[in-house]
């Protein structure tokens, strides 16, 4: 009964492998320090039998999230078509935007330190509309660069009024 | 009462707009509000305790204190129309200086309220598409003088000479003050709220007259909640009247604080028709509308947004047909969504439906109280289609469609994934060739 969300005949786009590593990090170096404190007071209140089982939970929740992270990150995809541009991403809920270039008002580079540091970055395009949800994370620094330059020529070569 | 602000420009020969300050007694007016908000407080609380004499002090000093900051402020307030621009400088300490390009005027309103009506004096107010709050209220003027500007903005918003004339008006609907009435009166809250809570206090008092006294104050803001909502409705919208003249639609309405709105051709966003259930004997509905700029912060907007508070569907439906260029509501065919979407929405699956045309998409749900969504696609901002992992086992996803208006929220819920993804390119097939058109036009 599924049936391919996302349009076949388009050049679909990748966002960079970087980004699942820098997810996975992130979440990761903060939920390991507390998956071990829970072990460690599990092991104190009760047998260590009782912190062997925490441990695995701990473990396959972790590994669960390893999975989930990198299925989520791998399912973002972006594709510049001759009038708009096409963002897809979501595991568990599925989503593809739409936004013409030239209703494009303003475009966001960000970058946070670990982003930074293996040099990726997220273009966020706003449009008149608050609901308009074009994201684009995990881009390398170039492409990022690339990109932004591309769309704002576009943008302002097609603007429309609102 | 014309200045020229200390740190402006030199005025150049070629600029004949000289900067303008507001109507002098503006302060008073503002003061006089001011004031009035400190008296409710203080003679509801703090008056019995004070004493008289005290009282009267500390007013006189509320009064001294509000009128001088409301002097500072209009000092140094000033504002005039400087080519395709309305510059506006205000602040005591930190001075700002706005200039609102006339081309992106998306309505324009003139406000009256109660307090101001009494002077003769009103606001104008300009909405553009921004922060939220409206961003150049010019308050307050005289009324002749509110309409005199109106008039040249309006005009210079759509790029002819400043001096045209205020073009002749014809009115489309004026809303008789019964219907409005029994129209609140039908609205589902009223008509179950009000009987329950009557209901509900003259159970208590035969039960237990304590009883009933505690519970005094619970019942008194439940019936607030109800009430002021109703009446606030009737305040708003009484004496609506529409009017179509080339310059835009007019809506006037108000009993105490009057407003009249202008809004220039082509700033619908989107439209919606309402009939609650209760409506459906009489075939009302009604018509409100999403224009860019009023977000949902302002009070007077908020409870409105009608285009229309309450009409025969026939004259709901002509309106929109004169709105949209000829859309005709009523020869839409509506495509139902299929039958497996009735476990995700059991209660209105049956109504979901949507039309599409050429220049509008249409939506339609509601149970009770039925809505109609329509959507001109020139005004598409982007599409967004969405699929939830229990549609995606039943093969339904849903269609978002964004608009620069802030209140209508439109979304084609449960289609089949496959139609929804054709509706996807087909929508932005035809709202980019819309988009086209208009640019051509405007060209």
């Amino acid at each position: 009964m599924t049936v391919a969300l996302y349009p076949t005949d388009v050049a679909w786009r990748p966002v960079s492998p970087r980004l699942v590593v820098v997810r996975r990090a992130l979440a990761l170096g903060l939920l390991t320090p507390v998956a071990l404190g829970t072990c460690i007071v599990v092991a104190v209140l009760t047998s260590p039998v009782g912190a062997v089982g925490a441990a695995m939970l701990a473990a396959g929740s972790l590994s669960w999230l390893w999975w989930t992270i990198g299925r989520a990150c791998r399912s973002w995809g972006y594709a510049e078509r001759a009038d708009d541009l096409l963002v897809r991403h979501g595991f568990v809920i599925r989503r593809l935007s739409v936004v013409p270039y030239g209703r494009m008002q303003f475009l966001d580079v960000t970058a946070g330190p670990i982003d930074r540091r293996v040099q990726i970055a997220t273009v966020h395009l706003h449009t008149a509309a608050a609901a308009t949800d074009a994201r684009i994370p995990g881009l390398p620094a170039q492409e990022a660069a690339r990109l932004r330059d591309r769309l704002a020529a576009l943008g302002e070569a097609r603007a429309a009024g609102l | 009462m014309t200045t020229s602000a200390p740190d402006a420009p030199a005025a150049t020969p070629a600029e004949p707009a000289a900067l303008q300050r507001l109507h002098p007694l503006t302060p008073v007016l503002r003061g006089a509000k001011f004031f009035l908000a400190v008296l409710a407080v203080l003679s509801y609380r703090e008056l019995p305790q004070l004493g008289v004499g005290r009282a009267l002090i500390g007013l006189l000093a509320v009064v001294v204190v509000a009128f001088v900051l409301s002097y500072a402020s209009w000092r140094f307030t000033w504002y005039r129309i400087d080519g395709k621009e309305l510059q506006f400088e205000s602040g005591v300490l930190f001075r700002r200086s706005r200039r609102v390009p006339l081309e992106r005027v998306q309505a324009i309103d003139i406000v009256r309220p109660l307090v101001g009506r009494i002077l003769g004096l009103a606001e104008l107010r300009l909405e553009v598409v921004g922060q939220g709050n409206t961003e150049a209220p010019l308050a307050y003027l005289t009324e002749d003088e509110a309409h005199r500007l109106r008039a040249r903005l309006l005009a210079l918003a759509a790029g002819v000479h400043a001096d045209t004339p205020e073009p002749d008006e014809t009115v489309l609907a004026r809303i008789p003050s019964r219907d409005l009435v029994i129209s609140v009166l039908l609205l589902g809250q009223v008509v179950i709220g009000l009987p329950l809570l009557a209901v509900a206090a003259v159970g208590l008092l035969l039960i237990d007259i304590r009883a009933f006294l505690g519970s005094l104050p619970a019942l008194a803001s439940f019936a607030l909640g109800i009430g002021s909502v109703s009446v606030r409705r009737l305040l708003v919208e009484y004496g609506f009247t529409l009017a179509e003249s080339p310059d835009g639609l007019r809506l006037r309405h108000g009993l105490l604080e009057t407003r009249a709105q202008t809004v220039p051709p082509g700033r619908v966003q989107a439209i919606r028709l309402v009939q609650p259930v209760l409506w459906r004997r009489r075939d009302w509905v009604r018509v409100e509308v999403d224009v860019a700029g009023y977000a949902g912060g302002d009070e007077g907007q908020a409870v409105t947004g009608a285009l229309l508070p309450v009409a025969p569907r026939a004259i709901g439906v002509h309106l929109i047909q004169r709105v949209l260029s000829g859309v005709d509501v009523a020869a839409i065919a509506r495509r139902p969504v299929p039958s497996r979407a009735a476990p995700l929405d059991p209660v209105q699956w049956q109504q979901l439906a949507i039309g599409l045309t050429p220049q509008v998409l249409v939506v339609f749900s509601g149970r009770l109280r039925r809505v109609i969504d329509l959507v001109p696609l020139a005004k598409v901002q982007s599409l967004r289609l969405a699929q939830g992992p229990l549609q995606r086992r039943l093969g339904l996803a849903s269609l978002h469609v964004d608009t620069a208006g802030r209140r209508l929220a439109t979304t084609a819920a449960h289609r089949d994934a496959a139609e929804a993804l054709d509706l996807f390119h087909e929508i932005s097939e035809l709202a980019r060739a819309e988009r086209e058109l208009r640019r051509r036009v405007t060209r």
